[in-house]
């Protein structure tokens, strides 16, 4: 069993957020997201954990193809941003020119890249062609070939790394939910998306106003989220974090976090009933934006208590 | 979430994977469970799906009635938008924007046409005509 486990790992990164990007569209809908950019959060918790990473990008696609052959070559694996677009083990329900998904290639047999994908249950293989395809996706967030690799060396993070990573990645994640400036991020955030949804009916039409709502719940719920918009697994974290650093008022929150996760579910309950035409009128509306705004005043509660429990960890 | 919660409806994702969902158990523990989808997501992805068909259908209509090329037909098949088409095959947004006037079309050389058929993985034969002659 490694000691370091996702919810660890999404904890020391700060992972938790709430964010509706104003004037910026996604697929047509609302710019929303639950976390913070998978690629902070990796950086933080490996710099945490004194884990040094080289990232690399390519404008050559063989010369992509070439460096990462070299390293499977001497048997190590490397991770590499992807488009799923042209993702062949994929569900096509799940092929957008989505850009920001990351897998590692842990070996090559012939022209059969052997691969880790955090979505499968098993290894899958792609042949060469397939593999630079993606790599070399077009769109947003265009990955141009990158891959990251630890440094050769490594040893296991020690208790006290944790700890340490454990504590600052706390605060670091109560300053992002509760002081990031702006009405549309951090728990405020949610109400302000909250607010909005009550207007989408009038303002966009029911057509236009039921995808909104069907993107905010993608988001929310999205494969790797761990269900209620990371909160769970941020709940799971807590408590991880407790064997470490053993303040009850951890447990506590855990609990506050896990209860705010169950909201969103609900919300999302709300907003599907929404767009499957059952439910529609302007008070269905309010109502699922008051869940969003009762879910907005538990969360910054609940992040002003877990700073309020690490202000004198050490 | 506790663990006899966990929906398992059966999503699309459900046909090759099943999720990993963190759920609290009987004593109050954080564990990890699996959940082959939940309807309200897959609904959602409907309603997306069900949008992306719409401008596929639209812009069939467009092309039949000579208000648009068949170039932008496929682009909202490969649910790509002017960008995702410019960074692919290397031509200007307003370039991409001409060539989907059907007049222009028309004008356009073979080794152009090509960059299209190759992108959307079609024959010249179905680029020209994509309905049939």
């Amino acid at each position: 069993m490694h000691k370091l486990t996702e919810p660890l790992a999404f904890g020391i990164g700060s992972g938790l957020f709430y964010v509706q990007l104003p004037f910026m569209k996604v697929n047509g809908g609302p710019a929303i997201s639950f976390r913070t950019m998978p690629g902070l959060i990796f950086k933080r918790t490996c710099t945490a954990l004194g884990v040094p990473v080289t990232r690399k990008k390519f404008s050559s696609p063989q010369k992509a193809m070439a460096e990462l052959d070299l390293r499977l070559a001497a048997g190590k694996p490397t991770a590499c941003q992807v488009g799923v677009f042209y993702l062949t083990y994929f569900p096509k329900e799940y092929r957008f020119h989505f850009n920001a998904h990351n897998i590692i290639v842990v070996d090559k047999q012939g022209d059969d890249y052997i691969i880790s994908d955090p979505i499968m249950e098993t290894l899958v293989t792609m042949s060469s062609y397939e593999l630079q395809r993606v790599r070399f996706a077009k769109g947003a967030f265009a990955p141009r070939g990158q891959m990251y690799y630890p440094g050769d060396d490594l040893s296991e993070a020690t208790d006290e790394q944790i700890k340490g990573g454990i504590i600052t990645g706390i605060r670091r994640n109560c300053r992002d939910m509760l002081m990031i400036p702006g009405s549309f991020g951090g728990a405020k955030g949610i109400a302000y998306t909250g607010r909005h949804i009550k207007k989408w009916k009038e303002k966009l039409g029911d057509e236009k106003a039921r995808t909104y709502l069907a993107q905010l719940v993608r988001m929310q719920e999205e494969i790797g989220t761990g269900g209620g918009g990371f909160r769970f697994i941020y709940g799971a974290f807590l408590q991880q974090a407790y064997k470490y650093l053993p303040i009850d008022a951890l447990l506590n929150v855990s609990e506050q976090i896990t209860a705010t996760g169950d909201r969103w579910r609900n919300a999302a309950i709300q907003a599907s009933g929404i767009y499957k035409g059952r439910l529609g009128s302007q008070a269905d509306y309010n109502n699922m934006g008051d869940q969003l705004i009762e879910i907005s005043t538990l969360e910054k509660k609940a992040f002003r208590d877990l700073r309020e429990a690490v202000r004198k960890a050490k | 979430m506790k663990k006899n919660e966990i929906p398992q409806d059966n999503g699309a994702l459900g046909k090759i994977a099943r999720e990993m969902t963190y759920v609290v158990g009987d004593n109050g523990q954080y564990e990890t469970a699996q959940s082959t989808g939940w309807n309200v997501k897959t609904e959602a992805l409907d309603v997306a799906w069900n949008e992306v068909n719409n401008k596929i259908e639209a812009a069939k209509q467009k092309v039949i009635n000579g208000t648009a090329s068949p170039i932008l037909y496929f682009m909202e098949k490969k649910i790509m938008d002017i960008s995702i088409l410019s960074a692919y095959t290397g031509f200007w947004k307003w370039t991409i924007k001409r060539h989907i006037k059907p007049v222009v079309f028309k004008t356009l050389s073979d080794e152009k046409l090509k960059k299209y058929a190759t992108l959307f993985d079609i024959s010249m034969q179905k680029l020209k005509h994509p309905f049939g002659s």
